[in-house]
């Protein structure tokens, strides 16, 4: 069983909420990510989600944008996330750690060869934007072998058709994006989330995390009564962004905004 | 016949020419294309729609173009007859408004109210702003701020028809990086928001969608070629950035082996500098922006950053099917550098009185090569895509002349 499922498995008994934030590797310099996570674990994080930066990335907004043209300046690149994986694995065992990119840094590698490495760097999820499942059956057969799940998403206009597809070929977790749009969109309407998770619940049994949109601790707080997961992602960069001459400041405004999430999560009314 | 051209019948039912094509968008996009596919579908065999289309080729576009025999050129080159498929007379300049005018009456019937695209030169955001006046449509149009630099005109064009023309500045700040904006702006918007993508790539059925439209060139010229020749023609010739007035110009030759068909692409300053947008000639397949297709990306399969004096050439990726006939061996794929093409530029306008695109001017380069080659009773076809009056900025800077 996947680190992925087990944790998952775990979380359901205790009736505990996966917070599960989003950094982009090599942002803002490839040496600031391993300590980031290992700081975001300390501050409550239970599953880590990388970004694979690409030149090109189109279901994300300016400020995920931005972050991947930092680490690209860097020279960051799929096999040098794959390396950040094996250093934070030489002192976290424990935590899953899922790739989140695009598909042509995956394709350049060779779908074989990715799996195997990601496999020895210790990746437990990869979540491949442009890859839907019509695509994606060649990797997810390789990437199950290797003991690694492929996540898929699901967004607010996916028929119920399409959600028990998800269900069908994905593994881990479900991702539902919340908004139609890029991340870091700005409005997200909790109540259409909760109405569209009926529909998603009635459909898998598949754990749920939810992102897109989630910027404070009282909308994870909300995220965290309807899903199973809150990913936050494009707010903890924002920091990053905010704070390019200070790397040490972003770090513990993340810390902050990652403690918060997480003790609003736990103290659900 | 050649068994791979008796049996050509491109793409499958998701969209894939071999290993290329295909559906690699983010989940929230896969509605939209698959309300798009089944319009698609239906309409292309429906007889009201069709003959629409027909009637706006006619009376809006102004086709059919001309087959036009160069007789002067022909006789200065010495070589094959020299025949130019005058897409430069559509209204709006290019080849362009084929497809928009096509995507146009699926948005209607699909009942979209708001109109995206993308644009390199400024011709595709043209014939875009176009027809969406025609249909009181609202219309954004994203365009590289390299591009809007050197596409002025185009881009008060566009104002002057309502377009929203919108400055993309992530990347290269070129056409890739304004498809990639146009996609974010749709993944926002699609419920009610079509996306007119302007050459024959992107996610199924782009590719074929765009090609059916442009087939019209092929069409018409295959027709034409027999009327005034009784023959077939040997060769033809089209530039090549996302490939959609070639393949619109070969896809009805397709099945005809005896046919030759080159695509030229844009070598920028040369192949061998690494500055150009050759990803036919010196790429290798990827996958960007809904399709697997060639690509110019680097060992990481990053997207590396293209370079033409052609705006519209100015892209890293290619039509999926131009990919598939590359690596069957049905169409060949040239290219010409930004010097050559400046060549063919004042070749055409010298010889026989036509100002070609930049884009186009490529082909005209290629055909300086060409037909010199081929016999004097040989029919050579070469697309002139555009005409050039958009480009007359960028020559007489180039040229050091003030305008």
């Amino acid at each position: 069983m996947s680190r992925l499922t087990t944790k998952f498995a775990e979380f359901k008994k205790s009736g505990h909420k996966a917070l599960i934030p989003f950094i982009t590797a090599g942002d803002p310099t490839p040496d600031f990510t391993v300590p980031m996570m290992h700081a975001m674990v300390a501050a409550g994080a239970d599953v880590i989600e990388l970004g694979v930066p690409f030149s090109d990335p189109m279901a994300d907004g300016p400020v995920i944008q931005r972050a991947s043209e930092r680490a690209l300046a860097h020279k960051m690149s799929l096999r040098r996330t794959l390396a950040v994986v094996t250093e934070f694995r030489e002192n976290n065992q424990e935590t899953p750690v899922v790739l989140m990119g695009y598909a042509n840094p995956v394709e350049a590698m060779g779908y074989t060869e990715f799996a195997k490495a990601a496999e020895q760097a210790g990746v437990d999820g990869v979540l491949t934007v442009d890859l839907p499942p019509e695509e994606a059956q060649e990797c997810a057969g390789l990437l199950n072998q290797h003991n690694i799940d492929q996540i898929f998403l699901l967004a607010p206009n996916s028929s119920i058709d399409r959600i028990k597809k998800m269900d069908a070929v994905g593994s881990g977790f479900l991702y539902y994006v919340s908004v139609k749009g890029v991340t870091g969109a700005g409005h997200l309407d909790t109540s259409d989330v909760e109405k569209k998770l009926l529909d998603i619940r009635a459909n898998t049994k598949l754990p749920v995390g939810i992102g897109f949109g989630i910027k404070d601790a009282e909308t994870a707080q909300t995220i965290a009564g309807l899903g199973d997961a809150v990913v936050v992602g494009s707010a903890l960069i924002s920091k990053i962004e905010a704070n390019l001459e200070a790397p040490a400041t972003a770090k513990q405004e993340i810390i902050e905004l990652l403690k918060s999430m997480r003790l609003a999560m736990d103290t659900q009314d | 016949m050649t068994e791979t051209t008796d049996l050509y019948n491109m793409p499958d039912e998701r969209g894939h020419f071999g290993p290329y094509g295909g559906l690699f968008v983010a989940e929230t996009l896969i509605p939209a294309v698959e309300e798009l596919n089944t319009a698609y579908q239906k309409y292309m065999t429906d007889a009201d729609f069709m003959a629409e289309l027909d009637k706006d080729f006619q009376h809006y576009v102004g086709r059919p173009s001309p087959l036009y025999h160069a007789e002067r050129w022909s006789r200065e080159l010495g070589g094959a007859q020299i025949y130019l498929k005058r897409e430069d007379l559509n209204h709006t300049g290019a080849h362009k408004i084929n497809n928009t005018i096509g995507q146009i009456l699926l948005a209607k019937r699909m009942g979209k109210t708001r109109i995206i695209a993308e644009t390199g030169a400024g011709q595709h955001g043209v014939a875009t702003a176009t027809v969406c006046a025609r249909l009181g449509l609202e219309c954004v149009v994203y365009m590289g701020a390299v591009d809007i630099a050197r596409q002025a005109l185009n881009v008060y064009r566009m104002q002057l028809l309502g377009a929203t023309v919108v400055s993309v500045s992530s990347g290269s700040k070129t056409l890739k990086d304004a498809l990639n904006e146009a996609i974010r702006d749709w993944v926002t918007n699609v419920d009610n928001t079509f996306y007119i993508i302007g050459t024959a790539a992107g996610p199924a059925p782009y590719p074929a969608m765009v090609r059916d439209f442009q087939s019209i060139i092929g069409r018409e010229a295959k027709q034409q070629c027999l009327k005034q020749t009784g023959k077939l023609p040997n060769a033809l010739v089209a530039c090549i950035g996302g490939g959609s007035n070639a393949i619109g110009l070969f896809h009805p030759f397709i099945n005809d082996a005896e046919v030759k068909m080159i695509g030229v692409e844009a070598a920028g300053d040369g192949i061998e500098t690494g500055r150009h947008s050759a990803p036919l000639c010196a790429g290798r397949p990827g996958i960007l922006h809904g399709n697997r297709t060639y690509l110019m990306e680097d060992d990481d399969g990053e997207i590396i950053e293209t370079h033409s004096i052609s705006a519209g050439l100015d892209y890293p990726g290619v039509g999926p099917e131009h990919s598939w006939l590359k690596d069957i061996g049905r169409a060949e794929y040239v290219s010409i550098t930004d010097e050559e093409a400046l060549e063919g530029f004042h070749a055409l306008t010298k010889m026989e009185g036509i100002i070609p695109a930049l884009e186009s001017s490529h082909a005209m380069a290629y055909t300086l090569k060409l037909a010199p080659t081929m016999q004097q009773d040989d029919i050579l076809i070469v697309n002139l895509s555009g005409r050039g009056d958009k480009d007359m900025h960028t020559m007489a800077e180039r040229e050091g002349i003030k305008i």
